[in-house]
């Protein structure tokens, strides 16, 4: 099944598009409501600020395709990075409303920790919260890269599927019905990251 | 939080792996491709590649180049060399750059912040380029070329209050020298600093990555040390297991404790 990645200007398509073709997964760019009505399954990636990604998706037209995309048709979608943020109610980087398609907001991180620097860029070992899509096997510990200033709250707690300790634990990704998040980067994430996106282009 | 090790490639003019001595005499690595290729079956945590003679060519990066370079990379790729301008950045974002290195143009004004503007802060890494050793290094520019007249310390500070997420410290004087950081205006510049501060020029092998670490760096990057092998500087691509990492974390989280308890004592 075709992937379709979605180009609104801010994320690196061409990491995501590398992966996919090195995992030997079907995957194209789409940047335009003809694209996201064809779609079969979404990655909305996202690099940047909060408020220019929204002011960017709602330009180019992208929100209620997205929306009629992921509520109506229920396909899965994948935000990762900034993409993950975006699938909350709010957040305190912007003034912009996010998306809203798993409640909660966006913080800022707070580690309270001299030695635990924001943003938090790096490697951490994931701690999956239960085995799911995203995380189907929790014996090894999986490691991926982060690089982030901001963290999703979510308003429940079974939406949470893994975290991170960092200061507090974070969560840093998120999943209710069709709709998968992460807040690390599984592009740039070696193989950790081709076992993920293996996963969720099977879902 | 894992230790973070990051192999840096600089690339001459005619696009060929180099490692220098004090910013000058260069010994030839290989092929930026092969290299990257290694590196990448080793799983390193992140690479930075950085075009050392752009800015004195006057050159822009290659487009064409760079995405090949990209697509080479399952790991974060940061990119520096004559970057100047954001529409150049941009194109760089697209093609899979996810961080960009501003050495000399870091001074043009606004710039930074434009930068982090578009991109995040987390995208933007300043390089401190520092002659001299401790607090009274000097930031120098243009490889080592130009002073700015300021320390080493307060360009970070001004860098970081100018919106980088990231600062590179590299020592122009113990650059290729593999006798190990400049433990104290690490130590120093990382304790002043809020974002990540990564430390290069010095290491020639893990024991003085993890003495960066140990001083408050958050990566310990290096040329030397992933690219040469003994004392007759064989080139040799390697970096640590995964178990030597761990062994590495260990060895912090005790530092840390000890550091904890010293305080509370």
């Amino acid at each position: 099944m075709r992937v379709s990645i979605v180009d609104y200007g801010v994320g690196n398509i061409a990491a995501l598009l590398n992966m996919f073709e090195y995992i030997g997964v079907e995957a194209e760019a789409v940047s335009d409501h003809a694209g996201i009505s064809r779609a079969e399954k979404l990655v909305l990636p996202g690099v940047g600020a909060f408020d220019r990604a929204m002011e960017n998706l709602r330009s180019r037209g992208l929100v209620d395709p997205l929306n009629e995309a992921v509520r109506v048709r229920k396909l899965p979608v994948l935000g990762i990075c900034l993409g993950m943020q975006l699938l909350a109610d709010h957040s305190e980087e912007g003034e912009q409303p996010g998306l809203g398609w798993i409640e909660g907001a966006v913080v800022r991180l707070d580690p309270g920790e001299a030695r635990l620097k924001v943003p938090h860029v790096g490697w951490s070992d994931i701690r999956p919260a239960a085995a799911t899509v995203l995380f189907p096997v929790t014996s090894t510990p999986e490691r991926y890269y982060f690089v982030h200033s901001y963290h999703f709250v979510c308003r429940h707690a079974a939406d949470v599927v893994a975290t991170i300790s960092y200061g507090d634990d974070i969560c840093v990704a998120v999943s209710k019905d069709n709709v998968y998040g992460v807040q690390f980067h599984p592009e740039k994430s070696h193989r950790f990251g081709m076992r993920l996106l293996t996963s969720f282009a099977g879902v | 939080m894992r230790p973070r090790l990051i192999p840096v490639l600089s690339l001459d003019s005619r696009r060929r792996v180099v490692k220098t001595v004090g910013f000058d005499t260069r010994t030839y690595i290989g092929d930026p491709f092969n290299v990257l290729r290694l590196f990448n079956e080793k799983a390193v945590d992140e690479i930075v590649v950085l075009d050392i003679d752009a800015t004195t060519d006057g050159r822009s990066p290659d487009p064409g180049f760079i995405a090949e370079l990209a697509s080479e990379c399952f790991m974060p790729l940061a990119y520096g060399g004559g970057l100047q301008d954001v529409a150049t950045c941009e194109t760089l974002a697209r093609l899979g750059v996810e961080k960009f290195v501003i050495g000399s143009a870091a001074t043009q004004p606004g710039f930074i912040a434009a930068m982090s503007r578009c991109f995040g802060a987390q995208a933007v890494v300043s390089c401190v380029d520092a002659r001299g050793a401790g607090l009274m290094a000097q930031a120098v520019v243009r490889s080592g070329r130009q002073a700015l007249q300021v320390s080493a310390l307060d360009h970070a500070k001004w860098l970081q209050d100018s919106g980088c997420g990231e600062i590179i410290l590299q020592s122009v004087d113990r650059d290729g020298a593999r006798s190990g950081y400049d433990i104290e205006l690490i130590s120093t510049m990382s304790r002043s600093l809020s974002v990540p501060l990564i430390a290069l020029g010095g290491a020639g092998g893990q024991d003085h990555l993890f003495e960066a670490l140990a001083a408050g760096a958050s990566a310990s990057a290096s040329a030397s040390a992933f690219v040469f092998y003994g004392s007759l500087r064989a080139v040799l691509i390697t970096y640590p297991s995964a178990e030597d990492v761990n062994r590495m974390s260990e060895r912090l989280v005790q530092l840390q404790r000890q550091e904890t308890q010293q305080e509370m004592a």
